[in-house]
């Protein structure tokens, strides 16, 4: 049975005096691959910078609504927000390393949570970077730069730090925009995986890969919700014209 | 009637090699100069004895250890202040009339002449606070003096730190102090460096705000109250009244050596961060 992880209801972003989300309701299931898409300008981004509360950076925002994480408002004004970001992680859509070693980036999040001894940071490293299927490619020279990294590994990376944190939910900013095929299958194929014990939200423009491996797929169109249901429901049979004509690349 | 690019390109490339070579020409001839004068009276006497008859005889063994007490005091006293200041305006507060009076007045202390600084220095802390000529009020003096520099070079070094890595640092749970002292400051490190030596260079190399405040003693500094005499000082005392220019040339080289030691070493330790933070 399904169970909800993130309840949004009513949410409306403001810009200064530019509406960018026109009150969005969507429920997101426990772990699922939910995937967000719509055409740039239709407020994915926002969304999800909502939901980790990095919104927070952004300035002159205007918010309405509600977004509960297990039952708990976290657009409360009383929300340690720094609490949340280790409880929701984020993938950037430009692979983006510290400039430091690998394993100093996946032990970046540990070790800003008190985790000092060697022995448990080198089990998060290595479990991590398993877990985004990037092991077998660097475990013999963790000390490298990360900047060294080609694009599609330094992906991975920021997946493996995401996931050295143990969030609940991790949320992917179209996290294949700037990668070739076999980088980007990596990628999916580790998402696909990564859902038994995560709570996942991928946006991304790229309707096949939402198609491929989403279980629940959000069609969103200048900051409005037009259409939200199973992946394979929505995709086969869209209730909505927009969304046929979003699938089928009429536009975009 | 067009001029032919290929022509133009090797005429601003000629150009532009003799430029370069003007430049450093001049810094070699200078340094050659001091070499060839200097050089006959530097031995290990000479930096490691004490000067008798105003300088005339001996070494310059006290002038050597006040330049590094006042350069290294003043360092440890401008940079946390400085590399705080500059934290402060570029990530703790949004750009505004307030940060802008600070800048400007930043600039305007960088601005002026060194001289005017001794003089302030010499009125306040050699008189006004009773700390006479002191390396005390030398170190203060050069403090305030070289702060200007070392809060635009860290100022420059932090905000070059791409704000994507402090978002991806906020995104993985990190405060706002964690951010800067784990990710920003570490980026920003060489051009920070930069300023400090810098501002080394300055504090060495100044005469007029030393001779105010610090006054210019022959004495070896044991005390932050005692006066003393740098380097720099030195030089201009025995060549401006006539008193040994062997002496002075000599001091001169030892000054010069030591200002590119600095240099360095500053670039070594520059290029060991760089190379650990990236």
């Amino acid at each position: 049975m399904m169970s909800t992880k993130i309840a949004i209801s009513g949410l409306r972003v403001a810009f200064s005096k530019n509406e960018i989300l026109k009150g969005i309701t969507i429920d997101v299931h426990r772990n699922t691959i939910t995937g967000f898409m719509g055409p740039s300008g239709s407020g994915k981004t926002t969304l999800i910078s909502v939901i980790n509360r990095m919104i927070d950076f952004e300035e002159g925002v205007h918010m309405e609504g509600e977004v509960y994480i297990d039952g708990q408002n976290i657009l409360d004004g009383g929300l340690n927000a720094v609490e949340l970001r280790r409880r929701v992680g984020t993938v950037f859509a430009v692979p983006t390393p510290l400039p430091r070693s690998i394993y100093e980036n996946i032990a970046y999040g540990p070790r800003l949570r008190g985790i000092g001894d060697r022995i448990m940071l080198h089990y998060i490293v290595e479990d991590s970077l398993k877990k985004a299927f990037l092991w077998d490619e660097v475990k013999d020279r963790l000390s490298l730069s990360a900047l060294k990294l080609s694009g599609g590994q330094q992906q991975r990376l920021c997946l493996a730090r995401t996931l050295a944190l143990k969030p609940e939910i991790i949320l992917l900013d179209e996290p294949c925009s700037g990668l070739d095929p076999i980088s980007t299958a990596k990628i999916e194929d580790a998402l696909s995986e990564l859902k038994k014990d995560f709570t996942i939200i991928l946006v991304s423009n790229n309707t096949k890969q939402i198609a491929r491996i989403t279980d629940f797929s959000a069609f969103f169109y200048l900051g409005e919700l037009i259409e939200y249901d199973t992946t394979e429901k929505l995709f086969t049979t869209p209730a909505i014209k927009k969304t046929e004509d979003y699938i089928q690349g009429k536009f975009g | 009637m067009r001029i032919n690019p290929r022509f133009t390109n090797k005429f601003v490339q000629i150009g532009l090699n003799l430029q370069a070579f003007f430049t450093v020409g001049i810094l070699v001839i200078i340094v050659a100069i001091i070499c060839f004068k200097g050089l006959p009276y530097v031995n290990f006497e000479f930096i490691f004895s004490y000067p008798q008859d105003m300088g005339r005889i001996g070494g310059i063994f006290p002038s050597i250890a006040g330049t590094i007490l006042l350069a290294l005091l003043s360092i440890l006293f401008a940079t946390p202040l400085g590399v705080g200041t500059a934290i402060f305006l570029t990530e703790y507060t949004k750009e505004s009339r307030f940060t802008k009076i600070i800048r400007f007045g930043v600039e305007s202390l960088a601005g002026i002449p060194s001289i005017l600084y001794g003089l302030f220095g010499f009125i306040f802390f050699v008189i006004k606070l009773k700390m006479g000529w002191s390396l005390l009020a030398g170190v203060l003096t050069i403090t305030i003096m070289i702060l200007p520099t070392i809060i635009r070079t860290s100022e420059e070094a932090i905000k070059a730190v791409p704000r994507n890595l402090r978002i991806v640092s906020y995104s993985l749970s990190a405060t706002k102090w964690e951010t800067v002292t784990k990710v920003v400051l570490p980026s920003a490190i060489p051009g920070i460096l930069t300023g400090i030596m810098l501002s080394v260079g300055r504090a060495v190399g100044e005469t007029a705000a030393v001779i105010f405040t610090m006054g210019s003693s022959l004495r070896l500094p044991t005390s932050l109250f005692d006066s003393g005499r740098t380097m720099a000082v030195h030089f201009y005392i025995l060549a401006r009244e006539g008193i040994s220019m062997e002496k002075a040339y000599g001091t001169a080289l030892v000054l010069v050596v030591s200002i590119l030691l600095i240099n360095v070493v500053a670039y070594y330790l520059m290029n060991k961060a760089i190379s650990r933070y990236s």
